[in-house]
């Protein structure tokens, strides 16, 4: 039962020649193909990866799965969308080069809600994922195969991407560690954009020196993407040292104090209560933790100011899927209706709602009402969190409501109501570009729950070095979805 | 047809050379196969992000100052988002909010007169893929896609086809002159969208404007703005102007009218926004002032410098203005110590004869400067005749070698004064006879004298000295 060690182990073990590469691929294609039959979480299972070769990088010769809306060379790449069922890039992203480079070796392309749009994990062209802690729940999305697999110990650490929250809260829903870096760190070119502006890549593992081990092999200055960084001088996993004593976090009363919430579920009370606990561990630790109160006003707005945004990015950065030169062909008399017919039976009644808002916001008519002023409020939030982190290290707050929501009682609404901050307060991480992580904290009727800290651009490694202060205190790190234990 | 002011705006593109292509790292180069100068970005593949070539913003900057534009503080490009085949990532890269240059204004020159152009803006984006359409099928070539292009908007600010035209070409020169486009109309890259209006002359208000796209020479140009005028004033003329609407329309070739295409009414809403994945990028002071210092000389001050300081006449400044490569040649020519009149007719009627016939560019002609300098030193100094000079000239570029090869003692002219005096004493020594019937009227003799030195000489010598060496002796 290799795959439920974490990276330094096995990096240990595969050293001192007590296991194979070869051997542990094949223990981690054999989890792929148990876990795919009751979760989903697969686009595809590389059953012909071989093991590679051991060498001094850390991840050498260790499986992992790779998010299906990352480029892929010669390996099916779907975006967990019709539109591209069929289609085989002939590029690798980046950062699949960078891991590649290092060792690493695929065995899975992962489930994700299409195009990374959707937070359930359940518009995957494949069919809804579920979560390994629980098959009648979701994982959370969009990373939910990656999520649900690192959960179930199929291997040590998959990748993401994440517009919103889509490492982070899957990460929370499925008990493991999910961490973005700041914006730029990791090349996106090869990821399928789907809001360029707020797009990161990042990882899922299960725990925090594993997070730092995988960013340092991803990242990287990459011609191919002007966003993109030297970050060389940044060494995340040699920074860990967990001296935290001192460290400054700030909270968000607003969202945390649970007098806020007019009628709250026993789930919330409980997750609040937990956060608290967190709390004050944390101070145990000799971290100081602050409330701080921010304009309602604000807060209220980030949900919205996230969906303009991201919205109408993502109707511009779609527009090159048109069935003409990769995907499937349309069917009609000219080009027009060529184009129409493969984007109505391609993509998901959710994808073509958002379409339809972003094409709306983005109208001349209506840009400087919706766009521009979403895009003056996300300039106030980063603002404000700018001005916060000059005095504090970070960010501390729960994430979501609970622990992940039963499938079937999913509602396809856009929430308006006093838990919607809650739930959405994550989005300020990609608005400001700002490193965040999320680890578990607890669980709530036996499905874990997340708390994330989030901190300043480039402030990667302090952000690293509090989780990973607080992971060693608290006894979820490498945990391991339980009926999935002894698979 | 009453006469009405018109009011005529242009939109000019033009491709842009450079070695890769403005936001891919394709090759930036016209070919006649396609699809083989693409990278993964220019067909849209997913995942593919825009890069940014500093050399086509370079240009772009240039063409800005040029033109005495205002030069925003930060670059940086919008989408225009609409569906085309000819269009692979369904929007393209362009610059809507803050062009690389705005409000400039420039002199131009209409036959003869001077005249103030203004300009709205001048902006850097990426063209679009070529189609072909076939019967059954359309095909794409995305070797275009992605090629830089610049877009130069002016203000409605021209009055007559002439003055338009006159523009363009003055335009098309600079971007030659600049270094910025081969701006070769025949290859398709330079396109032009023609706005025309018409109005009362003593009027206000502007009127209705018409918008004519992709026209494609200066002399469709030039057609499609007469046609306007007169469909536009004749309308007016029947009381029917309400009939000219606000829409786009296109050139037709054939009948050298232009038809309707859409009505302003169903105009696209491009929904611009910024492009997220190309950062803002500062333009420097220090950049801007070293972009200024290499603008080369323009067309207009050559002229001038031709006229006034080289003693040419209009007419020839203005032939070898005309493209950039003449006047380089003949600033060459100047350089080595030519003088400025001979330089100016080898250029304008020999060498342009030999372009014309070998189907030729002078980039492509043997004779540098240099090696020109050869014959017409040889010229100066008498050692050669012109007829000389023209076979040298001639035989220097059949065989490709130097023509001081073809000047050697073996050829050259006798202009030896002393050399030329003890041939012609000889000859005169044995023709005591005609010297006599010479002298006795018989004075169409001296052709005689002058052909027995030439058989003598073979030819080479002095024809002018001799006569003058003749009449001293036989007067």
């Amino acid at each position: 039962m290799h795959m439920a060690k974490n990276i330094i182990e096995l990096h240990q073990q595969l050293i001192n020649g007590e296991v194979t590469s070869e051997e542990l691929v094949k223990e981690s294609l054999q989890k792929s193909h148990a876990l795919q039959e009751k979760c989903h979480a697969f686009v595809t299972i590389l059953d012909d990866a071989k093991g590679g070769k051991v060498t001094d990088s850390y991840l050498s010769g260790i499986p992992y799965g790779i998010k299906d809306n990352y480029s892929t060379k010669g390996i099916l790449s779907t975006g967990s969308s019709n539109t591209l069922k069929d289609y085989v890039p002939f590029f690798s992203a980046t950062a699949v080069l960078n891991l590649e480079k290092n060792g690493a070796i695929p065995v899975n392309k992962t489930a994700l809600d299409e195009f990374g749009m959707g937070g359930t994990g359940t518009t995957c062209h494949t069919g809804p994922v579920k979560n390994p802690w629980n098959l009648k729940h979701i994982c959370g999305g969009s990373s939910a195969g990656s999520a649900a697999a690192v959960a179930a110990g199929v291997y040590p650490f998959a990748l993401g991407s994440d517009t919103g929250d889509s490492i982070r809260k899957p990460a929370a829903f499925c008990g493991i560690v999910g961490y973005k870096p700041t914006y730029g760190m990791i090349s996106r070119y090869g990821l399928f954009p789907f809001a360029s502006s707020l797009d990161h890549c990042g990882c899922l593992t299960r725990c925090v020196a594993d997070a730092a081990l995988v960013v340092d092999a991803m990242k990287g200055l990459d011609t191919h993407d002007l966003t993109s960084w030297d970050s060389q001088h940044m060494h995340l996993y040699d920074s860990l040292n967990g001296h935290v004593k001192g460290k400054k976090l700030f909270y968000i009363k607003e969202i945390v104090d649970l007098q806020n919430y007019h009628n709250p579920s026993w789930e919330l009370k409980k997750h609040l209560e937990n956060f608290q606990r967190t709390l004050e561990i944390l101070k145990e630790l000799g971290v100081e933790v602050t409330p701080v109160s921010i304009d309602k006003n604000l807060l209220k707005a980030i949900p919205s100011v996230y969906v303009c945004l991201s919205c109408a990015e993502a109707t511009s950065n779609m527009s090159n899927l048109t069935g003409i030169v990769f995907g499937p062909r349309g069917e009609g008399a000219g080009v027009t209706e060529m184009m129409m017919d493969h984007r109505t039976k391609g993509f998901s009644p959710l994808i073509k709602r958002r379409f339809v808002i972003g094409s709306y916001i983005l109208q001349k008519e209506n840009q400087e009402k919706y766009f521009v002023n979403a895009q003056r409020v996300r300039r106030l939030i980063v603002d404000e969190m700018k001005k916060l982190f000059q005095t504090y290290d970070g960010l501390i707050l729960p994430v979501s409501k609970g622990p992940a929501p039963v499938l079937a009682n999913l509602e396809d609404t856009v929430s308006d109501d006093e838990l919607s901050v809650l739930e959405e307060h994550l989005q300020i991480g990609n608005f400001g570009g700002f490193p965040s992580i999320t680890i578990p904290n607890g669980f709530i009727d036996d499905l874990p729950v997340g708390i994330n800290i989030t901190g300043n651009c480039y402030d990667d490694a302090n952000v690293l070095n509090i989780a990973y202060a607080l992971e060693q205190q608290m006894p979820y790190q490498n945990q391991i979805a339980k009926e999935w234990q002894n698979e | 047809m009453s006469n009405y002011k018109a009011v005529i705006g242009l939109e000019m593109h033009c491709e842009m050379t450079s070695k890769a292509k403005v936001f891919s790292q394709a090759i930036n180069s016209y070919s006649e196969i396609p699809n083989v100068n693409v990278r993964p970005l220019d067909m849209a593949f997913p995942g593919t992000l825009p890069t940014l070539n500093k050399e086509c913003v370079r240009k772009a900057l240039l063409m800005s100052l040029v033109l005495n534009c205002q030069v925003p503080e930060y670059l940086y490009f919008d989408r225009k988002n609409y569906y085309y085949p000819d269009l692979p990532k369904g929007y393209q890269i362009t610059q809507m909010h803050a062009p690389v240059g705005i409000n400039g204004k420039i002199t131009i020159e209409v036959n003869g007169q001077d005249k103030e152009v203004l300009i709205h803006d001048i902006h850097l984006e990426e063209d679009s893929a070529s189609l072909d359409h076939y019967s059954d099928a359309s095909l794409i070539d995305y070797n275009r896609s992605g090629v830089p292009l610049l877009e130069l908007v002016t203000e409605p600010c021209f009055n007559s086809a002439e003055e338009a035209v006159a523009f363009l070409e003055y335009m098309r020169r600079t971007y030659q002159y600049c270094d910025v486009s081969e701006a070769d109309t025949k290859k398709g890259q330079i396109r032009c969208d023609v706005n025309v209006s018409i109005m009362d002359e003593d009027a206000q208000e502007l009127g209705t404007k018409v918008e004519v796209k992709n026209v494609n020479s200066f002399q469709n140009v030039y057609e499609t703005i007469n046609y306007e005028i007169k469909r536009q004033s004749e309308l007016k003329d029947a009381g029917r102007y309400a009939e000219v609407e606000q829409e786009t329309r296109r050139f037709d070739e054939e009948t050298g009218t232009t038809i309707r295409m859409r009505s302003k009414v169903d105009a696209i809403d491009y929904k611009y926004f910024v492009e997220p994945n190309i950062p803002k990028l500062k333009i420097s002071k220090d950049w801007l002032a070293e972009i200024k210092k290499s603008i080369p000389v323009l067309p207009r001050e050559r002229k001038a410098k031709y006229i006034n300081e080289l003693g040419l006449s209009e007419y020839d400044a203005n032939t070898i203005i005309k493209e950039k490569d003449y006047a380089d040649y003949f600033e060459e020519c100047i350089n080595l110590g030519i003088n400025p009149k001979i330089a100016c007719n080898y250029l304008t009627v020999n060498i342009v004869a030999y372009l014309s016939k070998e189907d030729i560019t002078l980039k492509e002609f043997y004779l540098t400067p240099a090696l020109l300098k050869q014959i017409i030193m040889e010229l100066d100094k008498g050692t050669i005749s012109s007829k000389q000079a023209k076979e040298i000239f001639n035989k220097s570029l059949e065989e490709r070698k130097e023509p001081k090869t073809y000047i050697t003692k073996d050829n050259a002219q006798i202009s030896d004064s002393k050399a030329l005096e003890s041939i012609i004493d000889n000859i005169l020594d044995n023709n005591e006879q005609q010297i006599v019937a010479y002298h006795n009227g018989k004075t169409n003799l001296f052709d005689y004298f002058v052909g027995q030195v030439m058989k003598e000489t073979k030819g080479k010598a002095n024809p002018t000295m001799v006569k003058e060496i003749l009449k001293s002796k036989l007067d």
